[in-house]
């Protein structure tokens, strides 16, 4: 067992505390779903429901527009009341399905289990994965089929289940690893068995000796005829990234610009192999999963399985409210996770975290010149130079920005965590990638 | 229930650290040294130093035109380590002038904190040293006199003149010499609480002072190596003026040649040079040299492979 780590990153709070060691207790099933049609990196999906239709738990409501795409299920049995336009995380009205729940959780018929995974072949395990619905749980919602799919050319060794978990706050996957880590281990056998890996690795943070030890009993069961292997790595952000992740287990460094198969490396979410379990041994598609009510702002933290589609208000009252003094919504974690303007507001599959921040963590700060102190440069795990990039990016220099590296940033946050002259850098990067993929695409 | 909720870019969590808490560290490290200073060269030196102060901060303010005296703490920095380069007992106006020229020519007319090419407080003291330098030298530095509050200085010629000073006197600093640059063992315990801070890195005060040595050891063996080390300004050069932020690189190994271009420049004057010391215009000519340092040193991404020429 391997105890590795990468270059740069840094040492936040990490304020796990308010979730730690909370079992997942099912939330509340609400009156009322609103599902967004565009729920991971990619195309949309295209409602195959019209208002009116009764729907049961895990029907297809909407059919991917693409290839880099994945379709949505319905969470709750019900009648669909409405599609049309509404609030998604990202900023953007997006069109939702809204079900209203029957509270009868009627299980639709299709949804039937699976031959077992020693029976299925490649292709048939990521067709489940596809027909599922199955996103990158971690965040970053990438179709799983797709990511199971490399080019032909591609020969992938090794399948790293990211249970690193860096942020700040959350413990989602920290409790899937106590309480489901057979799945977990069922999972990368079927993600190894789908790209014929010969190696699997499973990538945990110190900071969770119990979780460590939870695997390592999972592997000794059942982890037979497979090479699977638990590794403890320091506890430092960004571990979770990643390309992190792979440096830290395999050494091996995913050149800028490209993907992990670069390196013959597939990392999945745990989460995501835990609802591959589920997909072949129920047949069940991705319409419920953890997130991690957490922060000083909320009354009774807790790590909840919630319904694709459940209001963010919903959730928030079920655990007790927030405190008079709740001042930030971020869906995600505090390093990476994006602020929300109002509670109405969808859980959708990439929803890792509902965090509440307080007063006291809301500080509004003047934006110092750069002193050109180099911690930003130091804890950059990208390498970059993060002080240079910001400051052609916020005299709107954006070919500098460019040249100084701003796309292969990945918005970490561990700059700006660290600037003493509180410069928003990661927002200056942001604005400039922004402008120059634009640029790009006229072109 | 009506409530404005907060909309910011990530990151949502931010260091407690901010400029002005970086200074207070640099002052809280420069204490040992000003504590020594007072214990060996008595009152005047603390008066030295509160003029060179006060001066560099009331100018800040007065040009800035802020009520706060203190500010970000950055010119309270730049007059105690001006004061620091300076004799115990000089003119108090030269002092003055030497603060006012720092933040004003040193910093100010670049643009302020982060805009300076050159460090502030070398600046004062370079201006003071072609202006004033009879004030500044010879045989104005003073032997100290342990427990000197009110003890009378005596004039005597720095070690760097004289040659003529034994290791651990120039270790613990019972020798002639400026306020600050004395006591090597004060600057380390100070540097010492910087590094665990995280404000210097290891490769600005090592590439100067690996430098000097190795040149010292040329000149005058494993004595001449310790010896060019310990007296006059290299360990106040090396460990608090060349690892000055604004005015130094952002990437390691330009650090590296940064820290070792001023050992090297410091040593070419002292050897070859007329004047005895060489460290401030070795790191002022280092200064001038840190932006193109910066962009020809930038550090390989993360799995950058470098293409070779084929």
């Amino acid at each position: 067992m391997s105890q590795r780590t990468f270059v740069g990153g840094i040492h936040p709070s990490y304020f796990k505390d308010f979730t730690a060691g909370k079992p997942i207790a099912p939330a509340r099933a609400p009156s009322q779903v609103i599902i967004p049609l565009h729920q991971n990196i990619g195309a949309p999906c295209e409602a195959v429901v019209q208002v009116g239709d009764e729907v049961k738990v895990g029907q297809k409501i909407g059919e991917p527009q693409g290839f880099v795409s994945a379709p949505i299920h319905a969470s709750v049995s019900g009648k669909v009341t409405k599609i049309g336009p509404y609030n998604h995380p990202l900023g953007r009205p997006v069109e939702a399905v809204f079900i209203e729940n029957d509270g009868q959780d009627t299980l639709y018929e299709g949804v039937k289990p699976n031959k077992p995974l020693e029976e299925l072949t490649p292709q048939e395990i990521i067709q489940i994965s596809k027909d599922a619905g199955l996103v990158g749980l971690g965040g970053a919602t990438f179709p799983t089929h797709v990511k199971l799919s490399p080019p032909p050319e591609v020969a992938i060794d090794t399948v790293i289940i990211n249970a690193a978990e860096c942020e700040p706050f959350l413990t989602a996957d920290h409790v899937l690893m106590l309480e489901r880590a057979d799945d977990v281990i069922y999972g990368l056998k079927a993600f190894m068995k789908a790209l014929n890996a010969t190696k699997g690795i499973i990538g945990i943070e110190d900071n969770k000796p119990d979780a460590i030890a939870s695997m390592q009993k999972a592997v000794a069961e059942s982890g037979q005829g497979y090479d699977i292997e638990v590794h403890a790595l320091e506890t430092k952000y960004p571990q979770g990234a990643e390309k992190m992740l792979i440096k830290a287990t395999t050494g091996r460094e995913v050149p800028p610009g490209a993907l992990p198969m670069a390196v013959n490396v597939v990392n999945q979410n745990n989460g995501t192999a835990v609802a591959l379990a589920e997909a072949i041994k129920l047949g069940k598609p991705l319409y419920e999963r953890v997130v991690t009510v957490t922060g000083p702002g909320i009354n009774n933290p807790a790590n909840l399985l919630v319904r694709n589609g459940t209001l963010v208000s919903d959730i928030i009252e079920q655990c007790g409210g927030m405190t008079a003094d709740a001042r930030k919504l971020i869906l995600g974690g505090p390093m990476m996770g994006m602020a929300q303007s109002t509670e109405e507001i969808p859980a959708i599959k990439g929803t890792s975290g509902v965090l509440i921040l307080t007063e006291k963590f809301v500080r509004y700060y003047t934006i110092g010149p750069c002193i050109k102190c180099g911690k930003c440069v130091d804890v950059c795990p990208m390498h970059l130079v993060p002080n240079f990039i910001g400051s052609a990016s916020e005299k709107e220099n954006i070919d500098l920005a460019e040249k100084y590296g701003a796309m292969d940033c990945f918005e970490c946050g561990c700059c700006t965590y660290t600037c003493p002259a509180k410069r928003p850098l990661v927002q200056w990067i942001r604005m400039a990638k922004g402008e120059i993929v634009a640029r790009r695409r006229k072109q | 229930m009506e409530r404005k909720l907060v909309v910011s870019s990530s990151p949502h969590l931010k260091s407690p650290e901010d400029i002005q808490s970086i200074m207070v560290d640099v002052l809280v490290a420069l204490f040992p040294a000003a504590l020594m200073a007072v214990f060996l060269f008595g009152y005047r030196a603390l008066i030295t130093m509160v003029i060179a102060m006060v001066a560099a901060m009331a100018t800040e303010a007065i040009i800035l035109r802020k009520g706060d005296f203190f500010g970000d703490g950055s010119a309270a920095v730049t007059g105690l380590l001006l004061a620091m380069t300076l004799p115990p007992a000089p003119p108090w106006w030269v002092v003055a002038i030497g603060s006012i020229v720092a933040i004003a020519i040193g910093k100010q007319v670049y643009g302020g904190l982060g805009s300076n090419i050159f460090n502030p407080a070398l600046v004062g003291r370079a201006v003071l040293l072609v202006s004033w330098g009879s004030y500044l030298a010879g045989n104005v530095w003073m032997k100290p006199v342990p427990f000197g509050f009110t003890a009378d200085l005596v004039t005597r010629a720095s070690p760097l003149v004289t040659n003529k000073a034994s290791l651990l006197d120039l270790f613990i600093g019972t020798v002639p010499g400026s306020l600050g640059e004395t006591s090597a063992l004060a600057l380390i315990i100070g540097a010492a609480w910087l590094y665990y801070k995280g404000h210097i890195d290891w490769r600005i005060p090592g590439g100067f002072i690996g430098i000097v040595f190795v040149l010292g050891l040329f000149s005058g063996g494993l004595y001449g190596g310790i010896y060019h080390i310990l007296a006059g300004g290299v360990m106040l050069g090396a460990l608090f003026m060349a690892t000055d932020m604004v005015t130094s690189p952002v990437t390691p190994v330009g650090k590296l040649i940064f820290g070792i271009g001023c050992g090297l420049v410091t040593m070419l004057i002292r050897l070859f040079g007329s004047l005895p010391e060489g460290v401030t215009f070795g790191i002022l000519l280092m200064n001038g040299l840190t932006p193109l340092i910066d962009n020809l040193t930038l550090p390989k991404k993360f799995g950058e492979v470098k293409k070779s020429n084929a």
